[in-house]
């Protein structure tokens, strides 16, 4: 029963925070010169002075400010995320369409920064200040540093059309016409070069805290413990160290939500995945503010929803958290 | 002080980083003594290839310009946007920070549920809603990117504020009748701000690292020379002449690193116990 009062604790405190984010962006996209009507008018090459008046009217855009943002802050409340411009479509309907390639490039990226991210850590953490650390913290630096776009060109150019062996990009082979099994492969060729661009700078951050809370955790009295009575080292590592150590490396994932969205426009746009970052960028280039707020609303919706899911998990692989209340 | 730089000294990874960021620093100082042109000018023919013309020694991008002279000037671009955007997202930071760690109450909720909300946007998307808004050029996108970057600064001002305001000499201070605004500036910032300091390389990396994103998305000014706007460029014709991307991504690269690797080695070197673990 504990961890449902934690599990709404934690939602209701995310909703103060949602609510000052779509105030705030609604705000300032008022600041935002050109309104929807003037990009739809703009899209139609241009109108009569009566009709753009009407339009205004039908897009409630002659309203005042405070009753547009109550109007609509309700109407998000139905998941109703307005008309998008460009795509002549719900935007719910353009973003949910996008939604999948971006969740299977951030779940692919996140598992393998993850895992590369806690072996590698773990195998640093236990030759400290000897070579095999010194080389996998440099190169955790040298991911860090890189930018995510370059990383992803210089693997298009060595893998894709130097070697030949990976697709440029794309989420599919247009026009294959594959079923079953053999669509599933072949996303997941394609989605090879952007999961290792957009996992190597995360990799670089997991690394890097899984060797200092290892470091940390062994000094702890129950790792002495665990050596005094004769367990093998082997056996101390991975019974009781790993386990504690893995704490942090949850709390990241939470903490790096955002910023994994993030990379992903980048990442996609390089790609040419058909993911939600590539619409956020599409719509920024295509002054398509309705749909823009769309994705920036369920990429804060998404980012709740998975610091939610790695709070409950943390407080299920470590039980004082719920205990302590 | 003479403690700090042997420690720093005896750290290699510090060292090479200064060396980079001196480098990079080097570049931006010259770069109107070796280009004095508009780098952002025809330079010759088009896609000329690294070290076949000894006028143009990295060659030229895929509309003639020189790329030589885009990497000097793109590190003064570089810097500058990094310094200025670090300073912002860290006087904002250190602000809200102190107002919330020194007051507490109503106000901290308040300036917290402003921070939490700035961490739930994931920070390149709220840049892009910027740019769309405000427009793309040098001074916005410098502004934006501090406006974003601000969070972490503001939690790590608050947490040194919440432990700070309560000492004795912040208690001294009180009891000889000093103001708030005294107090929070003059007595506690300054013991808050080193760790808010060494934080700074983080914000400077990650700052240099978004605004190449965003150039080379070609959503940043694309009339000031910038490193992600020539990787962008590049994009084209990187079949044959991938060149034109590589090496801008090396020149960013190793600023980044240098930044950070500066950053990490202050931090060492101001607290010599925890390293060595």
């Amino acid at each position: 029963m504990r961890i449902f009062s934690l599990a709404a604790r934690r939602l209701a405190a995310a909703l103060p925070a949602l609510l000052i984010i779509l105030a705030g962006l609604f705000l300032l996209l008022q600041l935002a010169p050109g309104d929807t009507v003037d990009a739809l008018v703009a899209q139609m090459g241009g109108g009569d002075p009566s009709m753009i008046e009407q339009l205004r009217k039908h897009y409630a855009l002659d309203q005042s400010t405070s009753v547009r943002l109550g109007d609509y802050l309700w109407r998000l409340v139905h998941l109703d995320l307005g008309q998008s411009a460009i795509y002549g479509k719900p935007v719910a309907a353009v973003i949910l369409e996008r939604l999948p390639a971006t969740l299977l490039l951030m779940g692919s990226s996140l598992a393998i920064a993850f895992a590369a991210g806690m072996a590698l850590g773990v195998v640093a953490a236990r030759r400290v200040n000897r070579w095999p650390d010194t080389l996998i913290s440099t190169l955790g630096l040298v991911f860090y540093a890189t930018p995510s776009f370059w990383f992803g060109l210089m693997g298009i150019f060595v893998f894709a059309i130097y070697l030949g062996w990976l697709p440029a990009g794309g989420y599919s082979s247009v026009g294959a016409g594959l079923q079953g099994m053999a669509q599933v492969l072949d996303i997941a060729w394609h989605l090879v070069l952007p999961t290792l661009t957009l996992a190597l700078i995360f990799l670089a951050i997991y690394l890097r805290i899984m060797r200092t809370s290892m470091l940390e955790v062994s000094n702890l009295d129950f790792v002495r413990t665990a050596r005094a009575k004769g367990l093998t080292d082997t056996k101390v590592v991975t019974r009781h160290i790993l386990r504690n150590a893995l704490l942090p490396m949850v709390t990241l994932i939470g903490l790096q939500a955002g910023t994994m969205l993030g990379g992903s426009v980048v990442v996609e746009s390089v790609f040419a995945l058909p993911g939600l970052g590539r619409l956020a960028y599409e719509s920024v280039v295509q002054r398509d503010l309705n749909t823009l707020l769309g994705v920036v609303f369920v990429s804060a919706l998404l980012v709740i929803v998975i610091n939610f899911i790695v709070d409950m998990l943390y407080a299920r692989l470590d039980p004082r958290i719920t205990a302590g209340r | 002080m003479r403690d700090f730089l042997t420690r720093y000294r005896r750290n290699p990874a510090a060292v090479v980083g200064l060396f980079l960021l001196l480098g990079v620093i080097g570049l931006a100082l010259t770069a109107d003594l070796f280009f004095p042109r508009n780098p952002l000018s025809l330079a010759g023919r088009p896609l000329q290839w690294p070290f076949t013309n000894p006028n143009l020694w990295l060659g030229t991008d895929q509309t003639g310009r020189d790329i030589a002279a885009q990497i000097f000037h793109g590190a003064r671009v570089s810097l500058v946007i990094g310094l200025i955007a670090t300073v912002i997202s860290i006087a904002i930071g250190v602000l809200v920070g102190a107002l919330s760690g020194y007051y507490g109450g109503w106000l901290d909720d308040a300036l917290m549920r402003v921070t939490e909300a700035f961490q739930i946007l994931p920070n390149f998307l709220l840049l892009l809603v910027l740019v769309a808004v405000f427009g793309s050029t040098l001074p916005t996108v410098i502004v934006a990117i501090g406006v974003v970057s601000w969070p972490p600064a503001a939690r790590l001002t608050r947490a040194e504020f919440m432990s700070l305001r309560n000492r004795e000499f912040v208690e001294a201070g009180r009891t000889l009748g000093l103001r708030d605004a005294r107090l929070i500036f003059q007595e506690i910032l300054p013991n808050a701000l080193p760790p808010v300091i060494v934080y700074a390389s983080v914000i400077m990396s990650v700052a240099i690292l978004l605004e190449s994103a965003l150039a080379f998305l070609n959503l940043s000014d694309p009339n000031v020379p910038s490193w992600g706007n020539l990787i962008g460029g590049g994009r084209g014709v990187l079949r044959v002449q991938w060149y034109v991307s590589a090496i801008p991504g090396v020149a960013i690269l190793c600023t980044v690193l240098g930044v950070s690797l500066v950053g990490q080695g202050v931090n060492d070197a101001l607290n010599p116990r925890l390293r060595h673990r």
